[in-house]
């Protein structure tokens, strides 16, 4: 396309030809739509303008013509909805099996760490070929992750996650913007997504001297004292958090909840908002403690504790007795 | 002849009206006659439109160029929310309803007045302290939120007069919610024996529908600013999720109203063009009662569809299935207007004057602006385009080639009854061309720029966005002297114009039926009507026995 | 709809208080009244904004709105309510009393509840200096340590989520207020104005619609209530 005129961006995505195909249909039906009308007006104000012996001829209405012309279109409409939201369904969607990558938002830049303890700033390497989601936070106020290119958008809030799923096709450098105003630097808030073949993604990849999210996540949830509490061997102040992740939890107040992203970075931050079922509230928070980053290693570790082909659900061990209530010293650094 | 007896003083220059009633600066600053009060509220609402405009200009001149140049990124920010806080409250909002409304309003249904003449004047007073308030804010120092408002940012992040541009918008709001009572009870309670509701002229039912939604959507904005203000101050948490609150929620009170806002500017609009169309084709319009009560139906769906906004803000995805579904459906009675309208022009006998030229564009570009909206409402192209200069390019399709055009296609064929002078019909139809010519300059190249990819409110942008932006600019300079020639020849007539007989287009509508300009209690004798709206035939079969002409 | 429509009226003695856009006092009331009741649609389109803010809350933070909702002290609520239900009562009766041409009635009325808001008034003041003094005024001297009292069990709840129902109360019970010093000098203005003779039996139209406004604020109070003062309330 043109550099000089693009009338529009890259196609770098699997989603991105899907979205261009719907608003090409619309394109299309809005510009019939469109000469219709334009078509009728013009020929109407011609064929009909005022002329001498010429008279206008009142006419009511008509039934027929009304539904007509309310079904009809609606019924068209209707054809841009379900297509609409099928995409939307999709784009919704990430696939079971998507690298992820996290991403910090704050006025005004956008911090990426990858799984592998890869950090960039303004930066997203990618793969081609890979589905890579992307579990957003803010750490201030609203901003809005955008690539133009692979036709996704989706807002990052602080205070919970968000999240964002691509395929990315074609090699290149594509724009990524902030699209939710967030202050003087809004327009500054930019970077690229560099997409990579796969050898040379990985080849990046290994030039990096970071600990692996998780890994950094494990360090922290032993120098922070979950560890203390959250045992995998014995019954601790705290449930066992093998394999928590994406599983139901039976909470005190009788609501069972799923331990997603934002449940497990909820019970850090704001620990007694949901007391697991047999367990007493005696969590301290973290709020303010950790900064968002630690949050998503933190959060990271919890996760790949899943993958143990070991260990118990988040409840009570039987095997074990219940503690006695006795304050164990916490090994804070 | 079907109409009331056209008064003596149709004969023009003779007789006092109600501009010659009192020269005063007191009779027009504590006047309770709507009619002042809609010059009052031209006068102000037209000031506030310049000064709207001319931050545009800034902002397109500042679009020129790749980097920001002309200003700084902080001034930027405060440009645009300016511009948009300037054109949505203190314009497009009040601008039909406020100034052609309360002049045609009891006119049209032969009432002397509104149902409460001093809570319209005090609704302009609303209007004006609020404008000042505004206006200060801008000198010390102005908002940089952006129009909408949206927290965390504006309650904890921005260090600008949140708070004093949030109290003029609540003040503002105010102003509108006693226009939209008094409208409504007016309608209910003091049309003429004989015009049942059936008979009423399509402009009074627009400002209805545009009355209810008034009066239901604004205290939500004004409770919803009250809230910002008070978490603003005391640090509260109502939003800030670091308090415990949630951004989402006010953007769900915010969008409940300002969505039905937009249909606040469009209705009455709308309602002119359903004037001008039957006046200009000499017929009644096509399917009365379906237009009607289309304005009714955009009002009540309106109400239902505001989350449309926040398809990409965090919302669910079934959520954002509904408010799509919803969205689309909204769009119906829109249409069935713009194919009632068209209908009405077949075999009918179409002048083109300027009102006409203005209703023809209109419906050239809120069929665009319409359709486009289809768009947006379409999940999976929303989420490419939300944010994006494409719903920049929509919003001005409906809201300046809709709302404005129809407000000046209003103002021109009206201006003989406010003014008692006929306008320049020349120059007047070569500023409606410029309007036209130079909106879609202006406007159409953004939609590409959107899809393209360039996010809205930024005040740099890629290299490659330049040309689109370019040719933007261009247009807005076209447009902008469609815009400054009425000011010109509008004010020139006043001194210099033709004077105006009562029915200078032989219109239907009880306005006509008594002088230009009118006495101040409009009627000499209570009209009774005993015809239906748009009787073109009946008036075309019996030409006004008085002469048109000085 | 039973609307009135203007009747052409040839000259006749008129009631001064005919306003000239009028036809007559009928349509001239039946006006007033509409106005009202619409104006009173939107007083609740304006509090309803502040309710559904609540409801989303109550729904998200159950127990740290219900551990706030506990602090409170229904003596005071109840007996506020009590005295809005009475003060309503005595609006009725000196509509009643005017009604039927007593204006001194009707000033006694209109005073007595004018009195009856004072009292409400100065109970929230009692409250909110209670809520002051125990640093569960939101900002930045808000303090809380209790707990939700879940019929005998003890839950913790996050500080600042207990700062949302504070801010709700005081936002709510405040601007509820705020229209109740407005309502009372509403009723003083008409009680002077009784008391020089403007109203009638033939013309009490702004007490009447003054009326309509002090039981909207009677009922939001109603509401106000137990929402925020009876959350997980047992016996």
């Amino acid at each position: 396309m043109s550099k000089f005129l693009p009338l529009w961006p890259d196609r770098a995505s699997t989603m991105a030809w899907q979205v261009d195909a719907l608003y090409i249909y619309l394109v299309l039906v809005a510009a019939v739509m469109t000469l219709l009308i334009f078509t009728a007006v013009a020929i109407f104000a011609v064929k009909y303008r005022v002329r001498p012996g010429h008279k206008a001829h009142q006419i009511e209405g008509s039934m027929v013509l009304e539904i007509g012309w309310s079904i009809i279109p609606f019924g068209v409409m209707l054809t841009f909805f379900v297509w609409g939201a099928v995409l939307f369904f999709k784009e919704r969607t990430p696939p079971a099996s998507a690298t992820e990558v996290y991403v910090v938002a704050k006025q005004w830049m956008w911090k990426i760490e990858h799984m592998e303890g890869q950090r960039e700033i303004n930066e997203l390497h990618v793969p081609t070929g890979q589905n890579i989601k992307l579990i957003m936070t803010s750490q201030d106020v609203i901003h809005s992750f955008y690539v133009p290119a692979f036709r996704i958008k989706q807002d990052v809030l602080p205070g919970r996650y968000t999240t964002l799923w691509f395929n990315a096709t074609q090699p290149g450098k594509y724009h990524l913007f902030c699209a939710e105003y967030c202050g003087t630097s809004h327009s500054g808030m930019i970077g690229d997504i560099v997409v990579m073949e796969p050898q040379q993604y990985a080849q990046w990849l290994s030039g990096g001297p970071s600990a692996p999210l998780p890994e950094a996540g494990k360090e922290l949830f032993s120098s922070l004292g979950c560890a203390t509490c959250h045992r995998v061997d014995v019954q601790g102040r705290g449930p066992n958090l093998t394999n928590v992740y994406n599983k139901p939890v039976l909470l005190e107040d009788g609501r069972t909840v799923t331990a997603d992203e934002n449940y497990i970075r909820e019970s850090i931050l704001n620990p007694t908002a949901k007391i697991v079922s047999g367990f007493k509230p005696v969590m301290p928070t973290f709020q303010g403690l950790v900064t968002d980053e630690q949050l998503n290693a933190l959060v990271a570790y919890v996760k790949s504790l899943a993958q143990q082909p070991s260990g118990a659900a988040g409840t009570q061990n039987q095997t074990t007795a219940s503690p006695s209530g006795q304050p164990q010293t916490m090994q804070v650094q | 002849m079907a109409s009331a007896a056209i008064p003596a003083n149709s004969v023009p220059g003779t007789k006092t009206n109600y501009l010659t009633n009192g020269f005063s600066l007191k009779s027009w600053l504590l006047t309770t006659d709507h009619k002042r009060i809609a010059i009052l509220y031209l006068i102000s609402v037209t000031l506030f439109f310049f000064l709207g405009g001319f931050f545009a200009m800034l902002i397109r001149l500042e679009l020129l160029t790749p980097q920001g140049d002309l200003m700084q990124a902080d001034t930027y920010n405060k440009v645009f929310t300016m511009h948009g806080m300037i054109m949505v409250f203190f314009f497009l909002i009040p601008v039909v309803p406020a100034t052609l409304g309360n002049f045609l309003v009891p006119l049209m249904v032969g009432a002397k007045d509104l149902a409460f003449p001093r809570i319209n004047l005090l609704s302009w007073y609303l209007y004006v302290i609020a404008g000042g308030l505004f206006l200060h804010c801008m000198l010390v120092g102005g908002v940089d939120t952006g129009w909408t408002f949206y927290t965390p940012f504006s309650t904890a992040a921005s260090n600008t007069h949140v708070i004093e541009a949030g109290l003029a918008v609540f003040i503002a709001g105010f102003s509108s919610i006693f226009t939209g009572l008094n409208f409504i009870v007016t309608v209910h309670r003091m049309r003429a024996p004989g015009l049942t509701w059936d008979r009423l002229p399509l402009f009074i039912w627009a400002n209805y529908a545009t009355s209810l939604i008034m009066i239901l959507g604004t205290p939500v904005v004004a409770i919803t600013i009250v809230l910002v203000a008070v978490e603003r101050i005391f640090h509260l948490g109502i939003f800030d999720p670091r308090l415990g609150g949630d951004p989402l929620l006010f953007q769900h009170l915010f969008w409940f109203y300002s969505h039905p806002a937009v249909y606040i500017m469009i209705l009455p609009s709308m309602g002119v063009i359903s004037e001008l169309i039957t006046c200009f084709s000499r017929k009644r319009v096509f399917g009365y009662k379906f237009v009607a009560l289309s304005s009714i139906a955009i009002a009540v769906i309106g109400f239902l569809v505001w989350a449309h906004h926040m398809f990409v803000a965090g919302i669910s995805l079934y959520a954002a299935m509904i408010f799509s579904f919803l969205t689309f459906f909204v769009g119906v009675p829109s249409a069935i207007k713009v194919f009632n309208w068209t209908a009405t022009l077949y075999r009918g006998s179409i002048s083109y004057t300027t009102p006409m030229l203005y209703a023809f564009g209109f419906i050239g570009l809120f069929t665009i602006g319409g359709l486009t909206g289809l768009f947006l409402a379409s999940l999976g192209i929303d989420v490419h385009v939300t944010d994006t200069y494409f719903v920049v390019a929509h919003f001005h399709y409906v809201m300046v080639g809709g709302v404005l055009m129809g407000f000046l296609g209003g103002m021109h064929f009206w201006w003989p009854k406010i003014s008692g002078r006929l306008y320049p019909e020349g120059w007047a139809r070569l500023s409606a061309l410029l309007v036209f010519v130079g909106f879609n300059l202006t406007f159409f190249p953004q939609f590409i720029l959107g899809y393209v990819g360039m996010p809205r409110r930024y005040w740099q942008y890629p290299d490659e966005f330049q040309v689109l932006n370019v040719l933007s600019t261009a247009g807005a300079s076209v447009l902008a002297v469609g815009y400054l020639l009425p000011m010109i020849y509008f004010l020139w007539s006043l001194r210099y114009g033709e004077l105006a007989t009562a029915n200078p287009w032989n219109a239907a509508g009880l306005e006509w039926q008594t002088s230009s300009p009118p006495p101040t209690f409009n009627f000499d004798e209570t009209p009774v009507v005993t015809w239906e709206a748009y009787n073109y035939d009946e008036i075309d079969a019996h030409p006004q026995e008085v002469p048109v002409g000085r | 709809m039973a609307d009135s429509q203007a009747t052409i009226v040839e000259a006749e003695v008129q009631n001064p208080e005919l306003r000239h856009h009028f036809a007559d006092m009928e349509q001239q009331k039946n006006a007033a009244s509409l106005g009202m009741w619409l104006f009173l649609v939107t007083e609740i389109m304006f509090f309803g904004g502040m309710f559904c803010a609540y409801l989303v809350y109550r729904t998200s933070h159950f127990a740290a709105l219900a551990a706030g909702s506990q602090t409170l002290d229904i003596k005071w609520g109840a007996i506020n309510t009590a005295v809005l239900i009475v003060s309503s009562v005595t609006v009725v009766l000196a509509i009643n009393a005017i009604q039927h041409g007593k204006p001194r009635t009707t000033i006694n009325y209109l005073v007595i509840t004018v009195l009856l808001g004072l009292v409400f008034l100065g109970i929230k003041s009692i409250e909110y200096t209670n809520k002051f003094e125990e640093h569960h005024v939101p900002g930045a001297g808000f303090h809380f340590t209790g707990t939700f009292d879940d019929n005998g069990k003890q839950i913790p709840v996050a500080e600042n989520e207990v700062q949302l129902f504070f801010s709700l109360y005081f936002a709510m019970t405040g601007m509820h207020a705020l229209h109740m010093i407005i309502g009372i000098g509403i009723m003083t203005t008409l009680a002077v104005m009784t008391w020089k003779g403007r109203f009638s039996a033939q013309y009490y139209t702004p007490i009447e619609n003054a009326g309509l406004y002090w039981h909207l604020v009677d009922i939001i109070w109603i509401y106000l209530f137990p929402l925020l003062y009876l959350i997980s309330r047992h016996t």
